[in-house]
């Protein structure tokens, strides 16, 4: 069971976890369904066994699940791990609302230069 | 209150379309745009370095910017202005060298709401539905790195 400061490590292991660009990748390929090990491995230019270490450190840190099926063993994501990252098009919001609203500023500083002039 | 960005990516269709209003004239946003010292300050993730080696917002126009994250990793990116309306219209390639080749056709809509509002309407094509989805992963490494930083910024 998970003790008074638990949902802190996990935390931590949850970002641990995705400071590795290979395991983000995994995280954005199984936002779209469910994967095998050999399907997951597919993009990257490492071994199998590689790959299967990194689902393991994934699972680990409660972000992945796999399934009892044991031909496929395919990976699921855990959904309330990730939260706002789950979404694979979150990112992309996230990326797209900093930017307009670095834009905002700029209008507003140019909206307050144009005042004093 | 910011104003919310709308985001459609339909599946299985290589096109993703970005609604987004501004508190600010069509000709304010346009020229946000236009100038290249302007859009230095905004095109690009927070904490990146911003280098704008290109820019002429013309018929026939190129662009070149690289963006340096705080480790010095560089993404640069690049393309051709196919048109160029002021205060209406901006029409643009988009290359990310990163992935070579995969080109984008990039529309910017600027639209006057009157009472000093805007809107921007923004459709990118992409070459295909994984070239389309290969550059939303990349905004979603970008969304987490930051939310790493926002992470630590709350821990500091």
């Amino acid at each position: 069971m998970i003790e008074q400061d638990g949902a802190d490590d996990e935390l931590d292991r949850a970002f641990m976890a995705l400071a590795d660009p290979v395991r983000r990748r995994m995280i954005a390929r199984l936002s779209r369904g469910p994967a095998t090990v050999n399907e997951l491995a597919e993009p990257f230019a490492i071994t199998v066994q590689a790959v299967s270490k990194h689902i393991q450190v994934l699972e680990a840190a409660g972000l992945v699940t796999r399934s009892r099926d044991a031909q496929r063993r395919p990976v699921h994501l855990a959904p309330a791990a990730l939260e706002q990252l789950t979404s694979w098009i979150d990112g992309y919001r996230l990326a797209h609302e900093h930017r307009f609203r670095s834009l905002d500023a700029v209008l507003q500083t140019e909206k307050e230069k144009e005042k004093k002039s | 209150m910011t104003n919310p960005v709308t985001i459609t990516a339909p599946e299985g269709v290589p096109f993703i379309e970005i609604v987004r209003e501004f508190d600010a004239p069509v000709a304010a946003v346009y020229n946000a745009y236009a100038d290249p010292a302007l859009v230095k300050q905004w095109l690009g993730p927070n904490g990146y370095d911003m280098q704008l080696e290109e820019y002429e917002l013309r018929d026939g126009g190129r662009y070149r910017y690289v963006h340096v994250d705080p480790q010095g990793n560089e993404y640069a990116f690049n393309g051709v202005f196919h048109k160029a309306r002021t205060d209406e219209l901006i029409i643009q390639t988009f290359e990310w060298e990163g992935m070579p080749d995969f080109v984008s056709l990039e529309t910017a809509r600027f639209e006057d709401l009157g009472d000093g509002r805007s809107r921007v309407t923004g459709w990118s094509v992409f070459p295909s539905v994984e070239a389309r989805d290969g550059m939303v992963e990349n905004g979603m490494e970008t969304g987490v790195v930051e939310g790493y930083e926002r992470l630590d910024a709350l821990l500091a």
